[in-house]
């Protein structure tokens, strides 16, 4: 294990945490609030500690998987403990595990909060609170590539252990560049919905938080009734936007290069598309006979379903008000997700797409045993290697799923209330239903099981595996 | 430039580590995955699982927009097609590993009407670099610059020499010589020489030199400048045949020990002049036979790396006859260095080089203006020939006075056919070609060495 560049990537990724909050302190400044001067701090302690972490420069150059996890989950865990300072300084929030679990939760883009009330709070709070949700959105690692010039292995295994989704694919040849033009196509269309926002009679600091939410697709909201007070073109917007961060980026260079044709037909593309699309007309018409109209029934299905399945987390209705079914299909989304290589969390369309192809293969098996087929996504066979580590993937997730179900257990809410909890957490979505649902937040909880949605939240974020390394003994070894 | 590469075999990976180095966009395309998966971790590239000669993969690989394509699978043929069929979507340059004897012969033919803009073949380079050092034996390698005009050579310095303790700038007073040292390589690493750097006996050092002048200063450290006349082969494969063959042609004696009795008849038909030892080559006595004690070049080229190396081991402690030891793995060249064996060929670094040549010379044309370029003193170092075309910062001016920075060393200047080995107040002129030894890689452009 090489500790000095762990200690180097770690120390850039804290520096660059500082340079982050320099808007939030900005948004401070522009509203008169005494919060800028906690922002100070917590900037000058980012940078100090930052700086003394990469003063020296690495000795040793190697760069292996095992480092691309291990850096990469420490520098999440970093980011997390320094990005609650501003809420802890301000009084915001006064619990540490509160404050670690708010920023967290802003981070990995789930969006579940511990804060019952939040207009209240200084304006540059939560503008810092819904942007942690943009930074989170695309990864602070992928951004720190573009910044630090490194060769060979060192991008490839940051890249792979930080994007989502069962395997990296690359749109250019150098992964710098690819960075690069993930991280144009995000900012490009972040501008795109906060311009459209604001013609629709938006505030932009409104717009802008509410875009960052929907970019990173976390959730926070800076109204107590989440978006359910913006209008519905706002709404609507926002519903449209939300699609489009759960979609494959991939998609999205298709169409920069003129093969729009190349992009829609990307299997998990479709297959997303058309979740929604079911999940969107099943939910209004079970739901029809609460709203009357088909218009506002038709927008309270569209955007719960895409809140839900891009794992954002934003909520036009209390839809734990809603019939049982719709409730169900809503938690059926939350496991399901939104597109590898997007911002979204959840299992990802690509993998429930190959997990279901195996089980088609699987039965194929019995009725002819000695056939041999191979999986197929988008045209081309699929690795076993990808099939294997998705069903391992699959296997641990229900592994730490069922181990926090219970851990929660212990606070003796009821059984629904724990289930959502941690599908929401390890999902990244945000609400829950029942104690957590839409209208209600996560404070009911105790210490210990904050603690244990923390951890859901960044091994959803991280995909499991790089988290799970730091716990496992054998990697702090030299040998 | 963006440069796809068919096949991550040896040569593969070594063409995509070097041009990566000098960011070059790489697309590496394999019919097997897991070999692209081992090497993904290695070099920052785009990989592709898939035969290269397939179009839909090519395109996927970006063809129509790549600049050069560089076939070197295993196979002759695919390399050839993967060419061919580039050709025809696309502009741009294409390389190919060709080593089959008999499509080497006609490779006029496949560059002229098959479009392929060159091709390489790795046992003849290889064999044409061991017949350069049989040539003249006392150096460990030779490099030419301008046209042969110039010679790199590398070579030991022996305690005979006399040359202990002196400093650089003290050479040419005292052999009267016009020849520049332009690497010293020790245990501890490569210096580029300055002028106060002191030589010590067993430094392997590189000078630049007119071949006259080469040879007028072995002649006065006491170095032999003949060729060898005779030299034992060991391994009958292409790369010695066409080694034979070449040795044949400079009046060489040649004697190779081959295990394969059909092989050897196959050898006997097609050199007739050489003699042909059908028997294991790690078999002591039948060296010893075949005249090892009184050979004057020894050239082991088995496809065993360790057979090769002991071989050469057994012959300097029985001969003093010139080694040359083929090795093929790269990964342990230090230690391979440390056991003295005289000249390693490496015919990775070879085709690498030879192609990287090629890269650098094609980018000449859209920003750098590299002629050529040799990987020196182990791949340690670089030697640069550059044109100068026009006026720039560093024409016309005397090099004493150039902020150069360090690491680097012009040590050969061609003002119009003639070979100046500079000294401070010669300048460089437009129409020149500069050669330029460095340990900083990635040289692009001559205006580079300079201090910014």
């Amino acid at each position: 294990m090489n500790y000095g560049v762990i200690r180097f990537v770690v120390g850039w990724t804290l520096m660059l945490e500082g340079a982050l909050m320099v808007p939030s302190a900005a948004v401070a400044v522009i509203y008169g609030e005494d919060v800028f001067w906690d922002f100070a701090a917590a900037i000058a302690l980012c940078i100090i500690c930052g700086l003394l972490a990469k003063i020296k420069r690495p000795a040793k150059r190697e760069f292996f998987a095992r480092e691309g996890c291990v850096s990469v989950a420490l520098s999440w865990v970093a980011l997390s403990v320094m990005g609650s300072l501003p809420f802890l300084f301000s009084g915001a929030i006064s619990d540490p595990i509160d404050a670690l679990f708010e920023t967290v939760s802003g981070f990995t883009t789930t969006g579940a909060s511990i804060l019952p009330e939040v207009e209240s709070l200084p304006r540059s709070i939560l503008f810092w609170r819904s942007f942690t949700h943009w930074i989170g959105g695309m990864g602070v690692l992928v951004f720190l590539l573009i910044l630090l010039p490194m060769t060979g292995g060192f991008s490839m295994n940051i890249m792979k252990a930080e994007s989502p989704g069962p395997s990296v694919s690359r749109l250019v040849p150098k992964v710098r560049t690819t960075a690069k033009i993930l991280y144009s196509i995000y900012i490009g269309m972040t501008i795109i919905q906060v311009v459209l926002l604001v013609l629709g009679k938006m505030s932009l600091f409104d717009a802008l938080t509410l875009t960052f939410g929907t970019a990173g697709t976390g959730g926070f909201g800076i109204r107590n009734d989440s978006v359910g007070s913006f209008s519905s073109y706002h709404q609507i917007v926002t519903t449209i936007f939300m699609i489009l961060f759960g979609i494959n980026f991939n998609a999205y260079y298709f169409i920069l290069l003129g093969k729009a044709k190349a992009a829609f037909k990307i299997e998990e593309v479709r297959g997303y598309l058309a979740i929604i699309g079911v999940a969107t007309l099943a939910i209004a018409v079970n739901i029809y006979h609460m709203y009357g109209s088909l218009a506002e029934t038709l927008r309270h299905a569209a955007f719960q379903v895409a809140s839900i399945i891009t794992t954002t987390g934003y909520t036009t209705t209390d839809f734990n008000q809603w019939p049982e079914v719709s409730r169900t299909i809503l938690v059926i989304l939350m496991f399901i997700g939104a597109c590898a290589g997007s911002t979204g969390g959840g299992i990802k369309v690509s993998r429930i797409l190959i997990l279901l192809k195996t089980v088609k293969k699987e039965i194929g098996q019995y009725l002819h045993p000695k056939n041999v087929k191979k999986i197929k996504m988008d045209g081309k066979s699929i690795e076993h290697e990808v099939v294997r580590s998705t069903n391992v993937f699959m296997m641990t997730y229900f592994l730490i799923f069922t181990g926090s179900v219970l851990l929660l257990a212990l606070d003796g809410l009821d059984l629904i209330t724990n289930f959502t909890a941690v599908a929401t957490t390890l999902n990244n979505v945000g609400p829950g239903l029942e104690l957590v649902g839409p209208m209600s937040n996560f404070s009911v909880y105790s210490g210990l099981s904050k603690f244990v949605m923390v951890f859901d939240m960044l091994a959803g974020r991280l995909e499991l595996f790089p988290l799970l390394l730091l716990f496992c003994p054998e990697t702090w070894k030299k040998f | 430039m963006k440069i796809i590469i068919i096949g991550c075999g040896k040569v593969g990976r070594t063409l995509a580590q070097q041009l990566s180095e000098e960011q070059h966009d790489i697309v590496m395309v394999d019919t097997q995955p897991q070999k692209l998966q081992e090497f993904s971790e290695e070099v920052d590239a785009m990989y592709l699982a898939g035969n290269g000669a397939s179009i839909s993969i090519q395109d996927e690989a970006g063809i129509r927009t790549a600049d050069i394509l560089i076939a070197v699978t295993g196979s002759d043929e695919l390399n050839l097609l993967c060419c061919l069929i580039a050709k025809k979507v696309s502009k741009c340059h294409t390389i190919a590993r060709v080593r089959n004897p008999i499509y080497s012969q006609e490779i006029g033919f496949i560059r002229e009407r098959l479009g392929v803009s060159m091709s390489l073949n790795p046992e003849l380079a290889t064999a044409t670099e061991i017949a350069r050092i049989l040539r003249f034996p006392s150096a460990i390698q030779i490099d030419t610059f301008a046209k042969g005009r110039v010679e790199l050579l590398k070579f030991k310095l022996k305690p005979e020499f006399q040359m202990d303790g002196l400093a650089v700038s003290e050479l040419a007073e005292r052999f009267k010589c016009d020849i520049l040292i332009c690497g010293v390589q020790r245990e501890d690493g490569v210096a580029i020489p300055r002028g106060d750097f002191v030589l010590r006996d067993n430094d392997v050092i590189s000078i630049v030199a007119a071949p006259k002048n080469s040879a007028a200063f072995f002649k006065k450290i006491g170095l032999a400048t003949h060729q060898v006349r005779n030299a034992l082969i060991v391994g009958g494969g292409t790369l010695g045949y066409y080694l034979a063959k070449q040795l044949l042609y400079m009046k060489i004696k040649v004697r190779i020990v081959e295990k394969d009795k059909e092989r050897c008849e196959e050898l006997s038909e097609l050199l007739p002049e050489a003699s042909i030892i059908n028997g294991d080559g790690t078999d002591k006595k039948l060296l010893m036979q075949s005249g090892l004690p009184s050979a004057e070049a020894l050239i082991t080229l088995t496809n065993i790396d360790e057979e090769n190396i002991f071989l050469s081991l057994f012959a300097k402690e029985q001969s003093s006859a010139k080694l040359v030891t083929k090795v093929n793995r790269i990964a342990f060249d230090s230690i391979i260095e440390k056991l003295d064996l005289g000249s390693v060929v490496y015919p990775k670094y070879i085709t690498a080089d030879y192609i990287l040549q090629y890269v650098r010379a094609m980018q000449n044309s859209i920003g750098s203006n590299v002629e050529t370029l040799y990987q020196i003193l182990d791949n340690k170092a670089e030697a640069l020939e550059f044109y100068i075309r026009e006026k720039g910062p560093l024409v016309d001016v005397p090099l004493m006075d150039l902020p150069l920075k360090n690491d680097l060393l012009v040590c050969c200047i061609n003002h119009h056919g003639k070979i100046i080995i500079p000294r401070g107040h010669d300048r460089i002129q437009v129409g020149d070609t500069v050669i330029i030894v460095t340990t900083r890689k990635g040289l692009q452009d001559i205006n580079d060495i300079l201090r910014k």
